[in-house]
């Protein structure tokens, strides 16, 4: 079974079209990484699978069914951006939110098993000896990390990340594609980025959007699709290492992720 | 003033009605400061004016008109809010304003001389009644129970209230709840502070103890306790200096919080001096 199906998918914000016929298939146990410029729909392409945007035409598929009946099997990871850091919550507190009921709770209590597990996958992660501590007091890295562990609390069966490591620096980021390598083993997971960069080995698909796809496969790109995604000359190294914008686009001086 | 407490019933009564709203202003004050939405619940306050005009001019109990009309108007930027059709900013700004167009209409088409708004307007906790009371006490338990009873649900949505509506978690419910207990918190505090001046009893509290404590449940407990400090404290002050008690409770809140501000704000420059 295909962990996601996307057939025919137009997304509009107003008049403004965000996703354009868009079709992709992800298989179980993939590793996708969808790329693209800022305002390039990968965000869209996101809330649209989690049904989070309303879809004008098409259809998302989430292990076989709706992707809004299905979404409680995925484990989602959002922007570093877009979480309160400094909400009075402890780490540990809010890996738990992830063993939440659906629906409401009433007088809801955390049970022994859950508080353990919580434990279990701060341990994972890397951030047991801070699971009391203050979220106020982690570093990108720790936050990401822990954002990693409430998705797992879930126990999701897709992982979906928003640019896991955006604000991160480079150790903590290679910690995280080390994470996320070995959850792989078990789990789907779907990653965007707009940071060539932070394709890492771990990588096994790569999709190019910009608002349409442009496109899906090996993650090993050619420069010519690289070059036509960002709509600029960008210098292609190697798998993994810096590339370099060579040509600034046309009224457009901020292609960001390319250094 | 403690003699003529034990004395007047009417200052007994401003008494109960000052930690009634504190408990009220330090829960729905916690949520609206955390979750931002302070211009939404200032919108609802005012809104509410319409409903007092209104109350007036049929002849029905003007705090009535007033629940009506800040249930009203908080459904009301829910519903808008959700369909994402419209700025919610603007549909705050508009209601803000209709609101209190509407009560200056109401007020004007009754017969005779106009009644005097100024209570409603500013708050008289001196001319609290039981039955006032007993409404104060209803909504106090209402939204004291809603707020613990979720108190998990209120947490994950307050910290991500994305990652809580994939799971499922009620946060359509949960976002209705809070607009319909921050419309009765509004009407509560109308008869402490009045429509104008019960923003600032709402976020001072709040926003004085975000300042000081990282846990929640600690921040809303001294959120309670600052709403306690700064109502009697104002309560004193107009008493022996002959002001308005709403107006000084403002001030109160409002020099407590700048103290806070500026006291914490040296301390972490101290912190960061001595870091480097």
């Amino acid at each position: 079974m295909n962990a996601l199906e996307i057939k025919d998918l137009d997304v509009y914000y107003g008049q403004l079209q965000a996703i354009e016929k868009v079709n992709l298939i992800v298989r179980e146990r993939d590793f996708l990484a969808i790329m693209g410029p800022n305002g390039g729909g990968k965000s869209t392409l996101l809330k649209a699978i989690l049904g989070l945007v309303p879809i004008e035409n098409g259809e998302i598929k989430i292990l076989g069914g709706n992707n809004k009946k299905n979404r409680h099997l995925i484990g989602y990871v959002p922007q570093f951006s877009s979480v309160d850091k400094n909400f009075p919550i402890t780490v540990i507190e809010v890996v738990l939110l992830g063993a939440l009921n659906k629906g409401l709770s009433f007088f809801h209590k955390f049970t022994e098993e859950q508080r353990g597990k919580a434990r279990e996958l701060l341990e994972k992660v890397g951030l047991d000896k801070l699971a009391n501590r203050s979220i106020s007091q982690l570093s990108g890295g720790e936050f990401q990390k822990m954002l990693i562990a409430r998705a797992l609390m879930t126990e999701p069966k897709l992982l979906i990340l928003d640019e896991p490591t955006a604000s991160v620096d480079a150790k903590a980021s290679q910690d995280i594609y080390n994470l996320l390598g070995a959850l792989n083993k078990k789990i789907t997971i779907i990653m965007v980025t707009h940071n060539v960069m932070a394709i890492s080995s771990y990588v096994k698909g790569l999709a190019c959007l910009n608002v349409g796809l442009v496109y899906h496969g090996d993650p090993e790109i050619s420069e010519e699709v690289v070059n036509s995604l960002f709509g600029c000359p960008v210098e292609l190294v190697a798998h993994g290492v810096p590339h370099r914008v060579l040509k600034e686009h046309e009224g457009d001086n901020n292609v960001s992720g390319l250094n | 003033m403690l003699a003529d407490l034990i004395k007047y019933q009417f200052l007994q009564n401003a008494f109960i009605a000052g930690l009634l709203a504190s408990v009220l202003a330090g829960i729905i004050g916690f949520i609206i400061v955390e979750k931002k939405m302070i211009m939404m619940s200032g919108g609802i306050a005012h809104a509410s004016y319409g409903g007092v005009g209104l109350g007036y001019l049929i002849g029905i109990e003007p705090l009535y008109g007033a629940l009506g009309f800040s249930l009203l108007s908080a459904v009301s930027v829910g519903l808008i809010k959700r369909k994402g059709g419209t700025d919610s900013d603007i549909i705050i700004g508009l209601f803000w304003s209709l609101g209190m167009a509407l009560g200056v209409i109401f007020i004007s088409l009754m017969p005779g001389y106009p009644p005097n708004l100024n209570s409603y307007l500013f708050g008289n906790i001196l001319a609290v009644t039981r039955a006032d009371l007993m409404m104060m006490l209803i909504v106090a338990v209402v939204v004291s129970l809603v707020f613990f009873a979720l108190f998990n649900n209120w947490k994950a949505y307050l910290f991500d209230d994305e990652f809580s509506g994939i799971r499922g978690s009620g946060v359509v419910l949960l976002e209705y709840l809070l607009l319909i207990m921050t419309a009765l918190t509004v009407v509560v505090l109308i008869r402490i502070v009045g429509i104008v001046l019960a923003l600032a009893i709402l976020i001072a509290p709040a926003a004085t103890s975000k300042l000081l404590f990282k846990k929640m449940s600690k921040r809303v407990m001294m959120s309670v306790i600052f709403g306690v400090i700064f109502i009697f404290s104002g309560i004193w002050l107009s008493y022996t200096l002959n002001t308005a008690a709403g107006a000084m409770i403002i001030l109160v809140a409002v020099i407590c919080y700048m103290a806070t501000y500026i006291l914490t704000s040296i301390k972490l420059r101290k912190k960061q001096g001595n870091g480097h």
